[in-house]
């Protein structure tokens, strides 16, 4: 079964510095993009001649009328990618599919108050963060690091929030975190976004002045992205072999080469696509076998589990 | 199409309550085998099943003016079945806003939504509600938004919280519930809650059901069926209430078995909440006489044998020790032990009469 997907118009483009660039789209079709939450990416689909790049980007907000759907790109250096293809190729009235809006990096919804570290463009999903906070009245605080020659740019995207407890620093350290991890009340959540170096130095300082992990969050995309290695699924009893593609799980590549195959949840914990391995090394995703049976390279769980060998017979 | 609601059957005191020839072949029968166990027996919600009740994201049908007001009346007496901590109002206006969508597509007859931006209409026909109200603005709304919509829909729903890698029962309207307690549950995490459930633990049933739910997207809802039996058609099986139905347990007689006896089913269903990221779990609660079941001939068939072979835990988990051995004799008459073919649809589109019924059983 395929992800939904939705067909998004842009309706603007506005560059915000000569590697940052603002992208509003609108539903292609007319009506309502689906509502999203702070925190939530989306995924584009990028058809760049016979390439396609699926980027996920932060939505900078999540407005109640679903008029929009807005990301910031950065424009990666040397980039062959989607950054570069958004960048250069991309204007105004382009069509661009998308997948739902999904979120990785969701708000804390208990928590008393939220400080959050941002590196760069790891500000976007922040802005619609603090929007929230201010529209609930929830206490904040960010801390933004960033180049000197970048400064204006995000002080003028955090503009709408000046008044709140904003805090931009150019000097190429982390000092200026200390005080505020040092002396945030009871009930704070912390949330980083940024390159890996800052947010593991961030996480790595919260953790050393003892705050607790279930109170310590980062954004990921990891998650993000299925798919894995190319291989062949051999069908045994079939007599028939499937390619399957960076991009598709094996179940839905046996389905699309018109065998029934037993599923149920699509998932990995129902247990019911359970498939007998007669050679190859699955790599397990699932939630359903044991480390005996994950161990002994048995079974696949079709669904949601790949190969890690370029063949993988099964008794289907 | 229309749907022809009937508004005066009650859930109570004479329990007029009864299904029409079409509810019963649209029931959601439960057990596609003629065993019962314990499994994480999850698959898209996607339109289309068995029955027409798994036609649409939330299913409306004849009882549904009934059962608003039967709603209705369980809050009056008694205003703690609907609770909604207070850092879950994103995920009332989720609801808000997925309840009356998803309504007034799938039944632009009975319901109309219509939006200028913020400024949104709702009308309901069939319960006669006609309110205009911001969205985002509870003030605007004449009760909270949870509340508000879950008025106006049959079944029972609550709101999950995820945190640390966790889920937690943090909201409900919970009305027309198989013996749990809303007041008593909110609060707590996945296993808390799925605490008095035997035999399901030990096969790690939950563990990897909550795996599952975490990862759980927006716009890819799931669906599972639950059952247990009830004596009378009574929706409000409340530990709150207890006094008043337990005792009807012990007034099941071999004679009234098949009218009194209902087999009770929940189309539970889970959403992924995309402003506030809780997941919505609705738990419709479907009611049927085993007398009516036995129509469907394959139904009758794999109910007695379902009955007959339950695992006693579940057998008494369930509450059904006091009148499982009637209900058993009752269905046999119909069971010759033919196999059976594997799933649920009826496989005929019209009933027998009841009266040919009896006299057969």
């Amino acid at each position: 079964m395929m992800a939904q997907t939705i067909a998004l118009r842009v309706a603007a483009v506005t560059p915000l510095s000569p590697t940052l660039k603002a992208f509003t789209f609108v539903p292609a079709a007319g009506g309502l993009v689906p509502p999203s939450g702070p925190g939530a990416h989306l995924r584009l689909f990028l058809r760049d001649g016979a390439k396609l790049h699926k980027n996920a980007y932060s939505l900078i907000a999540n407005p109640a009328d679903r008029s929009h759907l807005s990301i910031i790109v950065r424009r990666v250096a040397a980039s062959k990618g989607g950054s570069a293809f958004l960048h250069e190729q991309v204007g105004e009235g382009d069509v661009i599919e998308a997948g739902l809006p999904a979120n990785l990096f969701p708000v804390t919804r208990t928590a008393r108050r939220h400080l959050m570290v941002s590196g760069g463009i790891g500000v976007t999903p922040f802005l619609a963060y603090i929007a929230a906070f201010a529209a609930e009245g929830t206490p904040w605080q960010l801390h933004h690091f960033c180049r000197p020659d970048e400064r204006e740019v995000f002080a003028a995207l955090l503009a709408p929030y000046a008044g709140g407890s904003l805090h931009i620093h150019c000097d190429g350290t982390l000092d200026g975190l200390d005080a505020a991890l040092r002396r945030q009340p009871l009930g704070t959540h912390l949330y980083t976004c940024g390159p890996e170096s800052l947010m593991g130095a961030v996480l790595g300082q919260a953790q050393a002045l003892g705050w607790p992990k279930v109170r310590l969050h980062s954004e990921s995309f990891g998650g993000a992205v299925a798919g894995g290695e190319p291989f062949i699924a051999v069908l045994k009893r079939s007599g028939i072999e499937v390619a399957v593609d960076a991009e598709t799980g094996l179940l839905d590549a046996i389905e699309a080469a018109g065998v029934e195959a037993p599923c149920l949840c699509r998932g990995g914990a129902c247990g019911q696509c359970l498939i007998e391995v007669a050679d190859g090394v699955p790599e397990h995703r699932d939630h359903f076998l044991d480390a005996e049976e994950r161990a002994s390279n048995r079974f696949i769980m079709t669904c949601v589990s790949r190969s890690r060998t370029p063949r993988l017979v099964l008794d289907l | 199409m229309n749907i022809p609601f009937k508004p005066n059957e009650t859930f109570r005191d004479d329990y007029s309550y009864a299904n029409s020839d079409a509810a019963v072949l649209r029931f959601p029968f439960p057990f596609p085998d003629d065993n019962y166990m314990y499994s994480v027996n999850i698959e898209p919600h996607v339109p289309g099943g068995p029955t027409p009740a798994f036609d649409n994201p939330f299913d409306v049908d004849e009882h549904y003016v009934a059962e608003c007001r039967e709603r209705a009346k369980v809050l009056e007496q008694d205003p703690s079945r609907c609770k909604v901590l207070p850092h879950m109002m994103a995920a009332e206006w989720d609801t808000l806003e997925l309840i009356m969508e998803s309504f007034a597509t799938s039944y632009p007859e009975h319901f109309t939504l219509t939006r200028e931006g913020i400024n949104w209409t709702w009308e309901n026909r069939p319960l006669g509600i006609r309110d205009s109200f911001t969205f985002g603005d509870a003030s605007t709304l004449p009760l909270p938004p949870f509340e508000y919509i879950t008025r106006q829909a049959q079944g029972d729903f609550t709101l999950q919280d995820q945190r640390e890698d966790n889920l937690f029962i943090d909201g409900g309207m919970v009305t027309t519930q198989a013996d749990w307690s809303m007041d008593f549950n909110v609060g707590m995490t996945f296993h808390q809650w799925h605490g008095p459930v035997p035999l399901a633990h030990e096969k790690g049933v939950f563990d990897r059901a909550l795996k599952f739910l975490l990862r759980l997207q927006y716009g890819a809802p799931v669906r599972r069926l639950n059952w247990t039996m009830t004596v009378n058609p009574r929706l409000d099986t409340s530990p709150e209430n207890y006094p008043q139905w337990g005792p009807d347990r012990t007034t099941v007689t071999p004679e009234n078995v098949g009218r009194k006896l209902h087999l009770r089913v929940e189309l539970q269903s889970l959403f992924r909440l995309p402003r506030s990221n809780a997941i919505l779990f609705g738990i419709r609660c479907y009611l049927c006489s085993i007398e009516d079941l036995a129509r469907v001939e394959i139904w009758g068939k794999r109910l007695h044998r379902v009955l007959r072979d339950l695992n006693p835990d579940i057998a008494d988990y369930k509450g059904t020790t006091r009148y499982r051995e009637m209900a058993v004799a009752y269905l046999a008459p119909f069971d010759d032990g033919a196999a059976l073919p594997t799933g649920t649809a009826p496989r005929q589109s019209t009933l027998p009469p009841r009266s040919t019924l009896t006299s057969r059983g």
